[in-house]
């Protein structure tokens, strides 16, 4: 396909071609026209980019947030409530679907912008809600009442009684550079994208950089793998720069298995333009003609953007054959993976593009000399190739300027869990986990203590509370046993019980293994069986149970120790973290489990006992026929008990006594 | 060549190769339970983990290159404690019945559990239940006691070009098998047995057929026939603890007496009858203007091959029955003519290097109103099995001769034992059968030795023939692909399924290294080098049948007994 002209040329003397593109086709479409000067020609199209940015508008905009996230909360139906009011009205106004500003706590979101004044977000928009919004935001009538906040815009007469977003406690801790335009742009139209300076970075890297100098740039820049290794990404593309071939391959790992993180996503979804930019500059810099996404199939509103902006890119001339007429060629490819948390691995995720399962092999040879059908290849995260344009466009002193001594840049972390505001929070290396899950985050929901935090997915650890000034870096997550890991938060408060948190990790893990080397499959599944057996009741222990119990508690260090030693792939290497993470800081549960069989959580059900409190009980027999397992005995009108040999633990007594004579223990 | 410190010691390393190697030559023992010579290593069961100084974790020998001045500790404390782990890790899930099991006494995993000293049930649970594959003629596959070393999958695919199993499942459920998990029989796999050759363990072995046998035996109405393959002669020594690359035939036969054998007939008889008939094929086809290249038929994991993956080269293959089931069929019809014995009376046992020969004598081509011409076919190993089960020592045996008049063979029908022999025994006699001369220089140089790829241009007369011996199916899927793009020169191509031809067969004994394969290989070739007649027309035996009986090469009694055809076979793939 070749690629067509822009749109709308500003008069018969730009001569951009298919057959001929012109490099400055990016500069020329925001400060233009580069080739000639007319002061007529840069009205038109100084007109063009206000009109794209929003910044002069005609008619009033409703803005949706329709990211995976919104539309879990409802946005699609927010939506139809919107389109309903406008026609019901008979109103014109434009309604854009924008991806997710990061809020997820706070959504269905909606914005209104009208003609001369800032864009106001509301907060949780529901169906029902949206006839009211409108009615007083479109008039004019805004309040503080509902609004999550103004976005600041110098060219606009802001709202007086409504407060600024970026003061939001959630977002005024946050440095937003990735995430600085999801959200906020249609991720569906590239002349947006463009009109917001996209595409600027690749057009500089074409016409004033060598790949060996942008692999410079990248290197000094400090920037490192968003993935959760961590490796120096400048050093790594000189991997791929320095090995001859015929052909390389850049892969964009965008197969986010990690349970609990969601970033990616949220950054094609809401900003597709900026990942597809820092691939076609990474191709660029290590030489690639082709690069692949693998996506996984369960983003299908992600893979739907990313199809998009790819048509889109290739219709500007910005992929595929002599882009921007430098000589680059460059083909993206959208793979989709089958879901399997392996596959984030490089060398199984080569192997599920290849068309093979999806399994790891020894390295070296690493993928940069030897990779995808045996060539030269790199593989970056979403997060990382969506840091490049900012480098290329504003230096690598500029990203080296934010961060600690040996992390640069920003991070983009999935706040969940038992926090008051979840959602996507883009934080300053160095930024320490309390100002995340206490300021960002707004402390632990519903007024309970605070536990612990799960940083960096099942290879990750969990961080408790005398760590929490602990600085995001990966050096010093490391000090604490835990990863940066690709930016999964799972905040945990005291409901939660440790040893279950680590079995659940275990089971995941052990599920996800690709069963390829010995200590992975067969050790993860026993360190599970290990601690599904401190969590198992004695009523339903036989001797040689609990031997076997106590047996795996005497190994499970040593069982630990080997999977970490011996894996073949990151996976199994780390795939006793949670256990022995949560062993370091919460040992003290481990002991109440497997010393006095009980969960101080209350959340292992099998080690719960129950008891009937005799001075409460008022003899009314309920529980006594509701117990499945007729456990309870006693009399009308005199206290009942439980026969702790018959009582399978179940809970039901408690739940169903009026009097709350039933104690659990 | 670099220096590496080994253990404390110096030790030399060739540049780029990986320490797994560099220790084996030292002679450093480091266990593997995955690992494939020749293959891009698999890392699967990290049992060759060793600590290498300045690395964090253990790493895998096969799979880290050489360094210079790198030192390395193969029997730390570290590292041996990880491999025992691993080895108690895979007995957590193993079905721990060692005395019932085929291998006991001769399996990897046991082993290795002696040599670490496992002695305890160290980390226990629940163990994985699956049900055994008992539906193909020739490989049973049982699951259960699969360690997912993976190596029979990277034969299958790798080597053989097959790929019928693969790895199934995640995590603790990760199992190999066939595509959609069916059973074998009607899945692509080929019957070669080259994954029994592989497998460390007891997950896969041969369909055994020693009780059929048995029973024919001790059946006094019947009268059973054996007939063993031109290979087994010189490998079934390895068995009983005799060197690689020692003849036993004698022995071989007198043992097979001792078990209550009727008679005792040689396939390498059948060979020579074989060459007359593809010899004579093979000039027919040439001076007719037929299909051409002519493809072997003696190998039956070639030609499941063929009729599954390469249908269209149905027509290329000859349509001389093979060896063995071209003895199955004189056996009852000449034979039991001659000796008047009614064929149903007549159980027909032949002992074979093969498992896809199993599948062979099952096919319903081979049989005539529902007799088959084999009844039964034993491996070599299943044959030592036999001769133990009797408590015989072939050491100890006096040699014994074989029978008349299948039991007369030439070396040209012997060296059908290795990749090659077939083209050199047709070379000799399609010399003769053209030209009426006896070939000068018997050896056919260019078709010996055990290089999977062999070409050569044979000048017969006035002709020069295009050949090529093949062994290794993945080599077959190549030159075939070759041809489907158009190459013209070949007019002969010998197709042996095994890498190596049958020395090598799935049915052979179990842990022959290159050395031993090489060792059996030149057996034959002294045979051939030592024995006067070295052409398969020259076989009295064979000039008699076809005095007495066939009439000559092609004849219609020929095609009827001695030629069949090929169909297109659809698989579960």
């Amino acid at each position: 396909m070749k690629p067509k002209l822009i749109e709308a040329k500003c008069c018969a003397r730009c001569w951009h071609d298919a057959d001929r593109p012109c490099p400055d086709l990016i500069a020329c479409l925001g400060d233009g026209p580069i080739c000639h000067d007319d002061e007529t020609c840069k009205q038109k199209r100084r007109e063009r980019i206000a009109g794209l940015r929003r910044e002069t508008l005609t008619r009033p905009v409703i803005f949706v947030g329709m990211g995976t996230c919104g539309l879990a909360a409802g946005a699609g139906k927010t939506l139809v409530a919107v389109q309903a009011y406008l026609s019901n009205r008979k109103m014109e106004a434009d309604v854009v679907e924008v991806g997710c500003i990061g809020l997820c706590s706070a959504e269905p979101l909606l914005d209104v912008q009208i003609p001369g004044r800032t864009r106001v977000c509301f907060q949780e928009v529901t169906e029902e809600k949206v006839d009211a919004v409108l009615d007083a935001a479109l008039p004019g009538k805004i309040s503080a009442d509902g609004v999550l906040g103004q976005h600041r815009n110098d060219k606009l007469a802001p709202w007086p009684d409504v407060p600024y977003l970026d003061e939001h406690p959630f977002f005024a801790p946050q440095t937003r550079w990735v995430l600085a335009h999801c959200g906020l742009i249609d991720p569906t139209k590239i002349e947006e994208k463009i009109a917001h300076g996209g595409y600027g970075a690749f057009t500089k890297a074409l016409g004033e950089l060598s790949p060996e100098k942008l692999c410079d740039e990248v290197e000094q820049s400090g920037l490192r793998g968003r993935g959760g290794g961590g490796f120096p990404t400048g050093r790594k593309w000189k991997f791929a720069l320095g090995t001859k071939s015929d052909h390389k391959y850049l892969i964009c790992n965008a197969d986010e298995g990690d349970p609990g993180a969601f970033m990616d996503r949220a950054v094609i979804e809401g900003d597709p333009h900026r990942l597809l930019e820092g691939i076609a500059i990474a191709a660029y810099a290590i030489g690639a003609d082709k690069a692949y996404i693998y996506i996984r199939a369960e983003y299908p509103l992600a893979i739907e953007r990313l199809k998009l902006a790819i048509a889109q890119a290739r219709g500007y001339g910005l992929l595929g054959e002599n882009i921007l007429g430098s000589g680059f060629d460059l083909e993206v490819v959208i793979k989709q993976g089958a879901g399997a948390f392996v596959c984030g691995e490089e060398t199984a995720l080569i192997h599920s593009i290849e068309g093979k399962r999806g399994m790891p092999r020894p390295r070296p040879p690493f993928p940069a000399v030897r990779g995808l059908f045996d060539k030269p290849t790199i593989i970056n995260n979403v997060e990382t190739l969506a840091n490049v344009p900012g480098i290329v466009q504003n230096g690598a002193e500029w990203f080296a300027s934010v961060g600690t001594d040996t992390s640069k840049g920003t991070k983009v972390f999935a706040l969940s869990g038992k926090v008051s505001r979840t959602g996507l929070a883009e934080v300053a290396m160095g930024t320490t986990i309390r100002q995340i899950v206490f300021d960002i985050g707004g402390g632990i929901s519903d007024g309970k203590a605070y536990k612990a935090v799960q940083i960096g997915g099942p290879s990750g650890g969990c961080i408790p509370e005398s760590e929490l000034d602990i600085e995001v870096d990966y050096e010093s997550l490391k000090t604490v046993g835990a990863i940066m890991g690709s930016g999964g938060l799972v905040v945990m408060d005291e409901d939660t019980c440790m040893v279950d948190v680590a079995k659940f990790f275990m089971d995941f893990i052990q599920r996800e293994s690709c069963g390829k080397c010995v200590p992975c499959r067969e050790g993860t599944r026993r360190m599970l069986e290990i601690l599904q057996r401190i969590t198992r009741g004695r009523r339903n222990e036989t001797d040689m149970d609990a031997l076997e119990r106590f047996q795996g508690v005497m190994y499970l260090n040593r069982l630990a120790e080997v999977i970490q030693d011996t894996s073949l792939c990151g996976l199994g290497q780390t795939a006793p973290n949670p256990v022995l993470s949560t062993l370091r800081w919460f040992r003290d549960e481990y002991e109440a489990h497997i010393y006095e069989r009980r969960c101080p959580a209350g959340v292992c059900k099998e080690l719960l006992y129950y008891r009937i409190d005799a001075d409460l009980c008022k003899g009314c027999g309920l529980c006594a026929k509701k117990c499945p397992a007729d456990a309870i005995m006693g009399a009308r009108k005199s206290p009942y008990y439980i026969l702790p040999d018959k009582c399978i633990g179940c809970g039901t007594c408690a739940e169903v006594c009026r009097f709350g004579a039933v104690v659990v223990e | 060549m670099i220096k590496i410190e080994v253990n404390g010691k110096s030790i030399e390393a060739q540049p780029g190769e990986m320490l797994l190697s560099a220790l084996k030559r030292a002679g450093i023992k480091v266990p593997t339970l995955c690992y494939i010579e020749g293959l891009f290593p698999s890392g699967a069961c990290r049992m060759c983990v060793v600590e290498v100084e300045g690395q964090r974790n253990l790493v895998p020998s096969c799979a880290f290159p050489v360094a210079e001045g790198m030192k390395v500790k193969t029997h730390s404390a570290r590292a041996v404690r990880a491999r025992k782990t691993i080895v108690e890790l895979l007995l957590a899930d193993h079905p721990d019945d060692c005395l019932y099991c085929v291998r006991n006494g001769n399996c990897q995993l046991q082993e290795l559990a002696e040599e670490l000293g496992v002695r305890q049930r160290r980390y226990t649970g629940e163990k994985n239940v699956y049900k055994l594959d008992t539906s193909g003629l020739s490989i049973v596959r049982d699951p259960a006691k699969c360690i997912l070393c993976g190596k029979c999958v990277r034969v299958c695919e790798e080597i053989m070009g097959v790929a019928a199993i693969d790895f199934i499942g995640r995590g603790s459920e990760t199992r190999i098998g066939t595509a959609f998990d069916q059973g074998l029989n009607i899945s692509s796999c080929i019957n070669c047995g080259q994954c029994i050759m592989v497998c460390p363990t007891g997950a896969l072995r041969e369909q055994s057929y020693i009780k059929e046998v048995v029973n024919a035996l001790n059946d006094p109405e019947v009268t059973v026939v054996a007939q063993h393959a031109p290979s087994v002669s010189v490998t079934l020594g390895e068995e009983f603890g005799i060197a690689p690359g020692t003849d036993v035939d004698g022995v071989m036969t007198a043992a097979l007496r001792a078990l209550g054998f009727d008679r005792v007939f040689d396939t390498a008889f059948s060979a020579d009858l074989t060459i007359m008939e593809e010899a004579s094929e093979l000039a027919h086809r040439i001076n007719t203007g037929g299909t051409l290249p002519m493809m072997t038929s003696c190998s039956p994991g070639w030609i499941k091959f063929v009729e599954q993956f390469y249908p269209d080269f149905i027509g290329n293959i000859s349509s001389c029955r093979s060896p063995q089931q071209m003895m199955g069929a004189v056996i009852k019809s000449y034979y039991a003519e001659r000796e008047g014995l009614d064929p149903k009376k007549i159980f027909s046992v032949s002992i074979m290097p093969c498992t896809a020969k199993k599948f062979e004598a099952g096919r319903t081509e081979m049989s005539r109103d529902g007799i088959p011409d084999v009844d039964a076919v034993l491996t070599t190993r299943e044959l030592a099995r036999f001769i133990r089960m009797r408590g015989l020592d072939i050491r100890t045996l006096d040699p014994d001769t074989a029978d008349t008049p299948f039991g007369e063979r030439t070396t040209a029908g012997k060296l059908f034992g290795a990749t090659g022999g077939v083209m050199e025994a047709a070379i000799r006699t399609a010399h003769y059968l053209l030209t009426g001369k006896e070939l000068e220089h018997l050896e056919v140089e260019a078709v010996r030795g055990l290089k999977e790829v062999k070409e050569a241009r044979v000048k017969i007369g006035e002709l020069e023939v295009g050949v090529a011996a093949l062994s290794g199916l993945g080599n077959a899927r190549r030159l075939l692909d070759e041809i489907r793009a158009g190459r013209k020169d070949l007019h002969f191509i010998e197709v042996m399924t095994c890498p190596g031809g049958c020395i090598a067969g799935g049915g052979q004994p179990l842990g022959a290294d290159l050395s031993a394969v090489r060792a059996r290989m030149q057996a034959l070739y002294t045979i051939d080098h030592d024995e006067p007649v070295r052409a398969s027309h020259n076989n009295p035996s064979v000039q008699r049948l076809y005095k007495e009986f066939l009439g000559e090469p092609l004849s219609h009694k020929s095609h009827e007994l001695l030629h069949t055809n090929y169909a297109e076979r659809e698989v579960v793939r």
